[in-house]
């Protein structure tokens, strides 16, 4: 068997199992975000079509892998700053200020 | 294996990026640290962008990926600044799409391009298009459902489940061949023969799936997008992808399961089943019109609201179609202010993904400490005064408890029914996505005010602050 494939394959398998655990701590109020996050990161195909775009040599194959380019980055750069706009709006309860703190915060 | 020192180098920098993405997915797990989740992700995905431009294998094109990663940042960004937080399900939907598109057409370049590929690769490449095209036009179908540009449910004609066999039988089989033939013309044109099919299948499978589902599908297909790049990863022998895919595929997966979990229904029976058919609407109907319901006036639902101690309010899909989260937040400000305590009691699949009321409510302001999940305060409802069902409704049906021939029976609910009284803001007396009449509303203790949530909720707060 192919030692990168098999060293994929372990990757793989770790990977899945951390992905899991990581994954059940996060609570249902953040389920949106996370899944946008995961959504964004997912987007690392982006990698791959780079790879493509900059190995192949038909035109053709060049034009399937621009796409894919476009595509993976809209991904990337769509995911994340959805993600990010989202993640500013958590926020938790502002804590009563004492009137000296809110004085300041004005000025 | 590392050949030359750039190769090291970038070697070295994937690794680097694999480690922020799971430092990153840590962080997301707080609400606190989850921002800064976010920014490592980006870091991450940044750092693996850079270095790829030194790869050995690429050697050319560097303007046209320059190029390519520009047009898709603008088509990502501008979209993804301007939705509203209502149209979240949808964006990322569509995100999800790019992706999975992304990774079938890699697979399809790939196959077409290199020759003398090894089995191991080429089982990723046929598993990878066929996943990612599933997962790209899934995606867009789910997408068009939630902007409202297909309606809800479509019914396919012939039957769900035979449509479903044909497609994955054939994909299985037109991969087999593939598999077997392992390179060469009609292994090529093959490929692509079963990418087209995979294609129809995300299409086909994804519009018979209803509304109310669509949590399950979403993280459904947004782990089949990142399996499809764990795959690509395998193609191209690159670990950061399998990495950064197989965390999304697991969390789509776990999100799946939970999701389908708080539904009392198998991802199976999601996809394939027919829910709620022809049992189910014949009799809610008929009953309905029978039964009374007891009507409330705004000013009367104010007082009870304001003189209550105890407050919860539960949110539905209803609130966001209305845009009525920042009324909500006003109102419960305004019970607040009167010394109410108030509370948001959030089921599982509210909404129309997973999560999504959380959202809508952060937008509005709410604290993310007043959001309670369903295990969390399904004992207080006992102790609560006032229940405002807003835009919910068969996640508040007693039926899913009580009535063992109900078709959403065993369904875990919110326990609304147990509280001193209810007041369900609604449209109208239309049963839910399950087409299940709503025990709750003939409740005695439920009143009902009908009319569009936001508006309601306006009253609510005028005659709140008149009180």
């Amino acid at each position: 068997m192919n030692p990168d494939f098999l060293m994929g394959a372990y990757v793989f398998i770790l990977a899945i199992f951390l992905g899991v655990v990581l994954i059940s701590r996060v609570p249902a109020t953040l389920h949106t975000p996370l899944m946008s996050a995961t959504n964004a990161i997912h987007g690392i195909v982006l990698i791959g079509a780079m790879i493509v775009l900059g190995s192949v040599e038909s035109w053709w194959l060049e034009a399937i892998a621009f796409i894919a380019v476009i595509l993976g980055a809209g991904n990337v750069v769509g995911g994340f700053v959805v993600t990010d706009r989202m993640l500013q709006m958590f926020k938790q309860r502002t804590p009563p200020v004492r009137p000296n703190a809110a004085a300041e915060q004005q000025r | 294996m590392i050949d030359n020192w750039r190769d090291a180098f970038v070697d070295l920098g994937y690794f680097a990026s694999a480690i922020l993405f799971i430092v990153s997915l840590n962080r997301l797990s707080s609400p606190a640290t989850a921002r800064f989740g976010n920014r490592l992700a980006m870091a991450a995905m940044a750092l693996a962008t850079i270095v790829t431009f030194f790869l050995d294998a690429v050697d050319h094109n560097y303007l046209w990926i320059v190029l390519g990663i520009a047009i898709g940042a603008v088509i990502g960004y501008f979209p993804a600044r301007r939705v509203q937080m209502t149209s979240m399900p949808q964006m990322v939907a569509i995100f999800n799409g790019m992706g999975g598109a992304t990774a079938a057409l890699i697979a399809v370049a790939e196959f077409l391009g290199v020759t003398d590929i090894g089995r191991g690769a080429v089982l990723s490449i046929i598993l990878s298009a066929v996943i990612g095209s599933i997962s790209a036009t899934g995606s867009v179908v789910a997408f068009a459902k939630l902007q409202g540009l297909l309606p809800s449910r479509t019914t396919l004609p012939g039957n769900r489940q035979m449509i479903a066999a044909a497609l994955i039988g054939s994909m299985v089989l037109l991969g087999l061949v593939v598999l077997l033939l392992q390179g060469g013309a009609t292994a090529e044109t093959l490929l692509i023969v079963t990418f087209i099919v995979a294609l129809a299948a995300g299409v086909l499978l994804v519009l018979p799936i209803g509304g109310a589902d669509m949590p399950v599908v979403i993280a459904l297909l947004n782990s089949a997008t990142g399996l499809a790049a764990a795959l690509t990863g395998f193609v191209l022998g690159n670990q950061v992808l399998v990495v950064a895919g197989a965390l999304v595929g697991a969390s789509g997966s776990f999100l799946t399961l939970i999701m389908a979990r708080a539904m009392n229904r198998s991802v199976g029976k999601v996809l394939f089943g027919a829910f709620g058919a022809t049992a189910a609407t014949g009799s809610g109907d008929a009953a309905a019109e029978e039964r009374p319901i007891r009507e409330v006036s705004p000013e009367d639902a104010a007082v009870s609201l304001a003189y209550a101690q105890r407050v919860i309010v539960v949110p539905g899909y209803g609130l966001a179609v209305a845009q009525a989260q920042h009324g909500v937040h006003e109102l419960a400000e305004l019970l607040q202010d009167r010394g109410v305590d108030v509370r948001y009691a959030i089921h599982p699949v509210a909404g129309r993904m997973p999560g999504h009321m959380n959202v809508l409510l952060a937008e509005a302001n709410v604290s993310y400490d007043d959001l309670y999940e369903m295990e969390q305060i399904n004992d207080d409802f006992a102790r609560t005064d006032v229940v405002l069902v807003i835009g919910a409704n068969d996640v508040t049906n007693p039926a899913a408890r009580d009535d063992p021939t109900s078709p959403i029976y065993g369904m875990p609910i919110l326990e609304v029914d147990a509280a001193a009284s209810i007041i369900v803001l609604k449209r109208s007396m239309q049963s839910g996505f399950a087409g299940v009449e709503n025990e709750l509303f003939h409740d005695e203790k439920t009143s009902m005010l009908f009319g569009d949530a936001k508006d309601s909720v306006g009253k609510l707060i005028t005659e709140v602050k008149a009180v």
